[in-house]
């Protein structure tokens, strides 16, 4: 297998899968059948894949979400987008280089009419907020059609190694994201007034108040008397210089290589951004065996939840707090990554520059609400309602609940006898998409000759299944807010390793003290590959914040089925250490070398919109010659009508205009144009083109791979 | 002179009133343009495909389109600045034989006004358009001399170059009245103000009756609307401006070209029009145009869709423009109902009002003046207009 899949992971198990043979610029290569042509390249080493028509600039993958075209190749001479493309035995690639020729050979001649599916409720994405809302849209007899331009369902969900927070009965807490999404689509499956339509994308939304999709290649039409906008977020870009090198790319993008194609695109990440995303992304990559260099945020703190911090701080993971980037280095893909410390005034301290070896740099500096269905139904009176990211971002449990209450809602206006969502679920929505609070920091008081659990969870964050799952009911929220901070009550602990087992934070231990001598015996999960421990080795061990305690003794792996492919491992801790002990550094020894290479920031040659090769000084310069419409700027310079629609320019523009200090109310916004992606024309004259779906293939998480081998 | 006094204000900065303010300014007339838009060109000069064509069977439309092509043509050289003109010719194509014989009709016209326009039978008609289909197609005529830039450019040109002259804009301002005072036009009322002037251009385009309205008078000028849609660059395909004049269910005719920076743009003309002012997107075009696009030109079935949009058609009762002055009202001058052909007539209109108001006019202008005048008779309509 090549060093660029992924052959060991933790959590998730390869499926069989068929391997065939392609080509790449002439030369044979393997990959497997049915996963996307970005995939099968990235396995190989490929990751330029080709040339912008406009400056040569590389191009490689950037949304892998169908999206933004950045990955187009040719496909037996035709452009497709690799990460929408599933691979065929004997395919032919080649890069894109300048623009693309039309094969002369048409498709096909037949015709099929284009057909009109009349339906109450349409529900646009099939992830956790949509899934929730088809289920009670379901449950009170609602015809409904939920689309989602993935093979299966779960949007965001598939990519979710981890366990959620939240509470156990109100979003699924405690389980991983990916065994949420397989639960929800079940659930979904019941109802058969119900139909999931995967592989389709809506594409507009007419003035007539129908929707056009193009279903497994074909164009359809939906009327649907109400519309539930579900399309979750896409990621921010960010300007800085090289931000278009390939190796440059968003948290979602690298997940969905990882975590759902088992494809390792990276052998050295930096990871920019310390909020939730780019905190989990992190992990997921060590969890992958991939080096993480390092990852910047450019607050004093990270804006994640602690427990994701402190999970990378005890792997070893060097956490750059007021830091930015400055540039991607590199000719032709990402070669290095320089940061540099932010000043009080927020801007670059000359001289603090460092640079860092670095092959791939995720961008994860937040999300944007993917609403243009929302702004299209409501100009036309189609009755709407959003929920999950594409209402307000948030956590996907907070989705799920609001996708709950919005499904009730729509089915009380089609005049379902239903009651209102009861109040209090208002409540709780509100309360899983709280911020995190205030890092109130450990308390640890050790109970002689006792075992209990020991909580390194010192921030408040909506989540309590320690709460629920502890059979002896001896672990407490006082007060009983989701947010409140868990504790022992000192009492009746058996020693059962559950809360150890679940906590989405990995941030429970368990300390025996009741055996006498020196040391105590203190159990943490652990979520790296099976082979990086063994009884009998000595482990370096952290604290919470990832200083070292010291060395000390495994003395026992294990992975009990309740614990989810997580393993428990016992340690033999000195007695004053134990309630410290946190984690187990495992990360290998992290490059750290600094290059001597002072780089002055070039702002005006930054690329704004990717897909034109618009760079900021064109832009800065209508902005200073007057300029506050975003049409115009379009028509002048071209940034936002490339193949990606302004999905990406738009938040960097509105960041130009704010950096010159215009006022954004005297900023006419670009007028919002069908179509949402690219589709060939012939789908309008019912021509099928393309090849079918990218099948089935990726992450089916093995229901017991431990089982027996330990 | 006050600072608000101005010897024309034009009303709308689009593919007309840049050209005039420009030409205008250039005569070293002061010039004021009010537009209630933001910036230049975003009514309907943006939703323009950007075609450009002498090749119409009215005397007036052909001379006025000239100027347009000698001036777009030679912009670059001129001033320097990109608009993305390209002589990549017209084609009409005729896959019946009534549209055969209503095109070699109309050819003899063109001819008979000069025109480099000709007719080339199947084969040589392919060569020019590689990918046609050959399926009973029966010829075409083909004009070598038109071609296309882009209107986006070409909006942001004439501004550059009105405001060097000295012209002005004022965006995001709405004219309220057109001030008339002993029978004459004295000056225009905003929002925000006021400004002196003895001549009003009303170069509204489709809101060309409300302004009409502010000065007392009716113009014949009733907007419908076109939808248009580009799809991603390509690889050269072909050059002509292909016009397929068959009509279809919903379909009076349609058209499409390959830019030169390989998009391919595409247009159709609704039957029965779609009356009003609405530019929403609708379901039915898409269906439509590829349907008859890939009947044409069947490999352009994998060509991506990227947007599509919708513009005014400021159309008159004969399909040609309203342009000069009235007698009911002097200072009050007019170039309005382009009826859809705004960015191809702009240049020439442009020039055309700025000899009128500076008194250099031609007798070929007064002989356009008269076929355009509102005072005309509105009931033959142009062939293929």
């Amino acid at each position: 297998m090549s060093d660029w899949r992924i052959a060991e992971h933790p959590i998730l198990t390869a499926p069989e899968r068929t391997p065939v043979r392609f080509t790449w610029c002439g030369r044979e290569l393997e990959g497997y059948l049915g996963e996307p042509v970005s995939s099968a390249l990235f396995a190989a080493g490929v990751r330029v894949f080709g040339n912008h028509p406009h400056d040569g600039a590389p191009q490689g993958i950037f949304c892998a979400n169908g999206q933004c075209s950045q990955c187009t190749v040719l496909a037996f001479g035709a452009p497709v987008k690799a990460c929408m493309t599933p691979l065929v035995a004997g395919m032919e690639l080649l890069p894109l280089e300048g623009k693309p020729a039309l094969p002369l050979r048409p498709p096909s001649a037949e015709r099929h009419p284009i057909e009109t599916s009349e339906v109450e409720c349409l529900v646009l994405g099939g992830g956790p907020a949509g899934l929730s809302a088809a289920i009670e849209l379901g449950r009170n007899g609602v015809r409904t059609i939920v689309v989602d331009d993935k093979h299966r369902l779960g949007g965001k969900l598939v990519l979710q190694t981890h366990k959620f927070f939240g509470s156990i009965e109100d979003c699924h807490a405690g389980t991983r994201g990916i065994d949420i999404a397989r639960n929800l689509a079940a659930e979904v499956e019941q109802f058969e007034v119900v139909q999931v339509w995967l592989n389709t994308t809506a594409l507009a939304l007419f003035a007539d108040r129908k929707v056009g999709l193009l279903r497994e290649n074909h164009y359809v039409v939906v009327r649907p008397e109400a519309l539930l906008v579900a399309t979750g977020a896409r990621e921010r870009a960010l300007l800085f210089r090289g931000n278009t090198l390939p190796g440059v790319y968003g948290a979602g993008a690298f997940q969905t290589l990882v975590n759902r194609d088992m494809v390792r695109p990276s052998k050295r990440l930096f990871v920019i951004g310390g909020g939730n995303v780019g905190l989990i992304a992190a992990y997921h990559a060590l969890q992958a065996g991939i080096q993480v260099v390092g990852l910047c945020e450019a607050e004093p703190e990270c804006g994640g939840y602690q427990v994701h911090r402190d999970k990378l701080a005890r792997m070893g993971v060097p956490i750059h707090t007021s830091h930015t980037i400055l540039s991607a280095n590199g000719s032709e893909s990402v070669e290095s990554v320089t940061i540099a410390r932010l000043g009080p005034d927020r801007l670059p301290v000359a001289g603090s520059e460092r640079t860092f070896p670095a092959d791939t740099i995720l961008i994860a500096v937040g999300l944007t609400p993917v609403d243009e269905f929302l702004w299209k139904a409501r100009e036309f009176n189609l009755p709407v309602a959003a929920a999950g990211d594409a209402e307000e971002i948030a956590e996907a449990s907070a989705a799920m609940f609001m996708g709950r209450i919005r499904g009730i809602e729509i089915a009380r206006q089609l005049g379902r006898e239903v009651g209102p969502p009861p109040p209090e679920w208002h409540r709780t929505a509100e309360i899983l998409k709280s911020r995190p609070g205030a890092a109130i920091g450990e308390e640890l008081e050790a109970i002689e000759r006792s075992i209990f659990p020991v909580f390194h969870c010192g921030q408040e964050i909506p989540c309590n299944p320690c709460t629920t799952i502890c059979p002896e009911q001896c672990i407490v929220i006082e007060g009983g807010d989701l947010r409140g901070l868990p504790e022992y009550t000192g009492e009746g602990c058996i020693g059962c390793e559950r809360c150890v087992a679940l906590c989405p934070g990995v941030a429970i231990t368990l300390v025996d003290l009741r055996p006498s001598g020196t040391h105590a015996v203190v159990t943490l999960p652990f979520e790296l590959p099976r082979e990086k421990i063994r009884e009998g080795e000595v482990v370096t061990v952290l604290d919470i914040g990832g200083a070292i305690l010291g060395n000390v003794e495994v003395l026992r792996v294990r992975a009990p089925k309740f614990a989810d492919h997580a393993l428990l491992v016992r340690l033999s801790v000195p007695r004053e250490l134990a309630l410290s002990v946190a984690g187990i550094r495992k990360a290998e020894e992290t490059a750290m070398e600094k290059l001597d290479q002072c780089l002055e920031p070039v702002a005006d040659d930054e690329i704004v919109c990717r897909c034109e090769r618009v760079p900021a000084g064109a832009v800065r310069d209508l902005i200073r010659d007057g300029v506050r419409d975003f049409n115009e700027i379009k028509a002048v310079t071209r940034a936002g009508m490339g193949a990606c629609q302004g999905k990406t320019c738009a938040p960097l523009l509105r960041r130009l205009f704010r950096e010159m200090g215009v006022d954004e109310r005297e900023v006419t916004e670009s007028t919002r144009r069908p179509l949402v992606i690219e589709v060939p024309l012939g789908a309008f004259a019912g021509i099928a083109t393309g090849r079918g779906p990218v099948r089935d293939t990726p992450v089916r998480h093995a229901t017991d791979p431990h089982e027996g081998g330990l | 002179m006050s600072a608000k006094s101005y010897d024309v204000v034009i009303a709308g900065a689009g593919s007309v009133g840049l050209p005039a303010a420009y030409h205008l300014a250039a005569r070293g007339v002061k010039t004021l343009v009010i537009d209630p838009l933001p910036s230049p060109g975003q009514g309907s000069n943006k939703a323009a495909i950007g075609g450009v064509r002498a090749t119409h069977s009215k005397p007036s439309k052909i001379r006025l389109c000239l100027d347009s092509i000698a001036e777009l043509s030679s912009w670059r050289e001129r001033h320097g600045r990109e608009i993305e003109w390209f002589a990549g010719g017209y084609v009409f194509v005729a896959y019946h034989e009534d549209d055969r014989r209503e095109l070699l009709e109309l050819l003899e016209v063109q001819q008979s006004h000069g025109l480099d326009i000709g007719w080339l039978e199947r084969d040589e008609l392919i060569e020019r358009v590689p990918h046609l289909s050959a399926e009973g197609l029966l010829g075409g005529t083909y004009a070598p001399s038109d071609g296309s830039a882009s209107p986006l450019l070409t909006a942001r040109a004439y501004y550059e170059e009105a405001v060097r002259l000295g012209a002005e804009f004022h965006f995001g301002e709405r004219i309220t009245a057109i001030i008339r005072r002993h029978g004459r036009v004295v000056g225009v009322r905003t929002e925000r103000g006021g400004y002196a002037t003895a001549t009003i251009l009303n170069a509204a385009g489709a809101w060309g009756q409300a302004v009409a309205r502010m000065a007392g008078l009716d113009v014949p000028v009733t907007p419908d609307s076109h939808e248009a849609g580009i799809t991603e660059p390509l690889a050269p395909l072909f050059d002509p401006m292909v016009v397929d004049i068959r009509p279809g269910e919903g379909v009076k005719n349609s058209y499409f070209y390959q830019r030169r920076e390989g998009q391919i743009l595409f247009c159709l003309t609704p039957d029965p029009p779609f009356l009003g002012t609405d530019r929403r997107e609708t379901s039915g075009f898409l269906p439509r145009i590829a349907d008859r696009m890939v009947d044409r030109v069947p490999i352009l079935s994998r060509a991506k869709v990227r947007r599509t949009w919708r513009g005014l058609y400021p159309m008159t009762p004969d399909g040609s423009p309203i342009i000069g002055a009235v007698e009911e009202l002097p200072g009050y001058l007019q170039a309005v109902g382009m009826c859809g052909q705004g960015y191809m007539l702009g240049p020439g209109v442009g020039q055309l009002i700025a000899r009128l108001v500076s008194g250099a006019l031609s007798d070929h202008d007064h002989e356009v003046l008269k076929d355009l005048s509102a005072n005309r008779d509105f009931t033959s309509a142009e062939a293929l207009g």
